[in-house]
């Protein structure tokens, strides 16, 4: 016999980064007159286009493994409460202690209390969407607590005083001349005479972090994957960082989404396979991190895994949307997706953008909160076909339309039309009508809204002396 | 062949010539076309704007008007894929087992005209004459949902007098996407601009595709910059002589 609890909670408001302030395209429009940020985003996402597809093209068994990444997927989303508590057991029999976070709120609260304890006010951070997610920094620091994130990408994010804009390369809507003034405006001991050169600003940054891991003693990160058989964490990344703050420090305190836990140890062949080939268009991902709870006299001596959940519970009990959460973060999606690559992330006003975020974030949040972007698509569907372990992102784009809620004009519109069209005198009398639309020229003028939308851009058909249907009976 | 023609509710009421074309290319090939007069609408658009419940009607209407059918061909890559990959789900989640075996069976005979031309019929000579300078856009659901290929670049081929020059970036959307061209037009503006300036620099005077909507689109925002390039729908070119 089972008890019903409820429908478990969505992610609550007034913490973390899931909600925009404004409709998607209210937030695109201002995107979209930026012409620099076009730029930057056009020439970003196609070098890492061109550079995943030429690796992607090298393996013979793409297709099967991302079969393979599916399937896995899939088996450990319908059985995750077992897998999370075989987790949780490996992870304390290692001498790591587990935490578990029902939303953003609680696992800001466990993350400070723990930092606090240590009696430090200064954590080094691995980049981790987890802990954007649910506003971490911000937390830490009503708490006295600074965070000091060391991917090169999310510091240049975090010193302009700006939002990652992409989730695997946060600062891809700047480019490297905007990075030297952000780096001779915020970062604490800066070469006056910094330049622009790429190798000029990784080295300004590199002697900045290096002082910082030296001289911090806890570390936040995020997890990649949580193996549940062996209870081993993993972490991968590009520049080293996080290596160093997964191994210096004498704390390490880890937030993991509850979606990223795998059921063994042999499974993370088929997903360190997949993840670099689609993400950055490595064959092999640079530094990947495995640790499994506390090795005396070796790494930090105090490991914590938080559990997080805010509202991926919620996200499994939608037997469409669930396959949202078998998402490796790899951004494949938002490199192919036409949509973000014009606006840019922070149009999507989640830590999530791009095609994965229009159909996580509503998720997390509950539609209400996020209603405009399961419409930010025009349903291409490049980032089902890029996407690694296979996530028909369209058909739950489509399903999560079906939810509404629905502008009531649009409604009655669409209702109308369908009636219309189900009564064929009707839908003959409305086609010759169409003729009509001549009165409003090829220019639509005094089309209404949202028609004048297609107007302002768009000529419109000239309507036909004569449909099809009159054609063929007069034939 | 006897071939039920579904003409789509655009080319039927805007786009004439597309289905026109149809017709008239089928019958040059010795096939019998006929037009089943109760078809109205895939439902597409209430499907992909949310409104599956508006849609189930027109599922219904469709399947029952195709239903006495064994081929039935669609000018529009976008509608079957809809018939393909969307009846039968929305049927079948509206808790209509039997209507979703029916909508599969329909869609399973149902093609798209690229598709039966060289998959049923087996032809890609078509015997057409169109001398223009051609670039072929491929349209989304015709590429990912359909998988059409380069069955009608195979058929463009073929035919007499056309030169036919790539298309930039060809597998990018236009931008269309239905109600998005208007939920999201500042977007969806953006995204045609980059396909008019590829089809542009293809010197071409034709844009063709596979889908009125597409084309519709493209079509707009060039006569909007009186760019001087037409778009066709594919059929018409095939079928031209």
């Amino acid at each position: 016999m089972t008890t019903f609890l409820g429908m478990p909670a969505t992610a609550p408001p007034g913490v973390g980064h899931l909600r925009g302030e404004v409709p998607f395209p209210a937030a695109a429009h201002e995107a979209l007159a930026n012409p620099q940020l076009r730029r930057n985003l056009h020439h970003a996402t196609s070098t890492i286009r061109a550079k995943s597809g030429g690796v992607i093209a090298e393996l013979p068994d793409w297709q099967e493994l991302r079969s393979a990444g599916a399937a896995l997927k899939a088996d450990t989303m319908a059985r995750l409460p077992a897998l999370l508590e075989q987790l949780e057991e490996q992870v304390a029999a290692a001498g790591g202690v587990v935490h578990w976070a029902a939303d953003a709120n609680e696992a800001n609260q466990i993350v400070t209390d723990l930092v606090r304890q240590t009696g430090h006010d200064r954590v080094i951070k691995v980049k981790s969407m987890a802990t954007q997610e649910i506003g971490l920094n911000e937390a830490l620091e009503s708490a006295g607590i600074t965070a000091v994130e060391t991917d090169l990408a999310e510091l240049i994010v975090q010193l302009g005083d700006d939002r990652p804009s992409h989730i695997l390369v946060p600062a891809i809507h700047r480019n490297r001349a905007e990075i030297r003034e952000i780096f001779l405006r915020a970062m604490p001991g800066v070469d006056a005479g910094l330049t622009d050169e790429p190798a000029v600003l990784a080295a300004a940054a590199r002697r900045y972090l290096r002082e910082t891991f030296l001289s911090t003693k806890v570390a936040i990160s995020g997890a990649n994957f949580g193996v549940a058989e062996t209870g081993t964490l993993a972490v991968v990344e590009s520049e080293g960082n996080g290596r160093m703050c997964l191994t210096l420090p004498d704390t390490l305190i880890t937030v993991m989404g509850i979606e990223k836990v795998v059921p063994t140890w042999q499974d993370l062949e088929v997903f360190l396979q997949l993840l670099p080939r689609a993400s950055t268009g490595e064959r092999m991902n640079p530094y990947t991190s495995m640790w499994t709870g506390v090795t005396p006299g070796d790494g930090p001596q105090d490991f914590h895994l938080v559990l997080l959940d805010n509202g991926r519970t919620a996200v499994l009990a939608d037997e469409v949307g669930r396959q949202a959460l078998h998402c490796i973060r790899c951004s494949a999606c938002l490199n192919v997706c036409p949509v973000y690559e014009r606006t840019g992330g922070h149009a999507y006003g989640s830590v999530y953008p791009g095609p994965i975020g229009a159909v996580l974030s509503p998720q997390l949040t509950g539609l209400p909160d996020n209603a405009s972007l399961p419409y930010a698509s025009s349903l291409c569907g490049a980032c089902f076909d890029a996407c690694p372990v296979k996530i028909d992102i369209p058909s739950i784009l489509v399903h999560l339309r079906n939810q509404g809620p629905h502008p009531r004009a649009e409604a009655a519109v669409m209702a109308a039309a369908a009636y219309t069209m189900d009564h064929p005198r009707l839908y003959a009398t409305a086609q010759r009508a169409a003729r009509l639309s001549r009165l409003a020229g090829r220019r639509g003028r005094g089309l209404p809204p949202p028609l004048n939308g297609w107007s302002a851009s768009r000529d419109l058909p000239a309507p036909p002396r004569q449909t099809f249907r009159d054609w063929w009976a007069k034939r | 062949m006897r071939i039920a023609l579904f003409a789509t509710c655009l080319a039927d009421t805007l786009f004439p010539a597309a289905a026109k074309s149809t017709v008239l290319l089928l019958e040059r090939l010795g096939h019998e076309v006929v037009f089943p007069e109760a078809q109205s609408c895939c439902g597409q658009m209430h499907v992909n704007t949310g409104y599956q419940k508006d849609a189930l009607p027109l599922i219904r209407r469709h399947v029952r008007t195709f239903e006495p059918y064994e081929v039935v061909v669609a000018p529009s890559g976008s509608c079957v894929g809809s018939i393909r990959h969307q009846h039968a789900t929305v049927a079948a989640a509206a808790g209509d087992a039997s209507l979703a075996a029916r909508a599969e069976a329909v869609a399973s005979r149902t093609y798209e005209l690229s598709e039966l031309l060289i998959d049923v019929l087996g032809v890609e000579d078509v015997g057409a004459y169109f001398p223009h300078r051609v670039t072929y856009h491929p349209t989304c659901h015709s590429l990912r949902v359909l998988r059409v290929g380069d069955r009608p670049l195979r058929l463009l081929r073929q035919v007499r007098g056309l030169d036919l020059v790539e298309l930039p970036d060809a597998e990018q959307c236009c931008g269309f996407g239905g109600t998005f061209a208007v939920k999201n037009a500042e977007t969806s503006t953006a995204m045609l601009a980059d396909k008019m300036r590829h089809v542009l620099d293809t010197g071409a005077d034709v844009c063709t595709a596979g889908d009125a909507s597409c084309l519709m689109h493209i079509g707009g925002g060039l006569a909007r910059l009186q760019a001087g390039v037409r778009t066709v729908h594919l059929a018409e070119i095939l079928a031209s002589t």
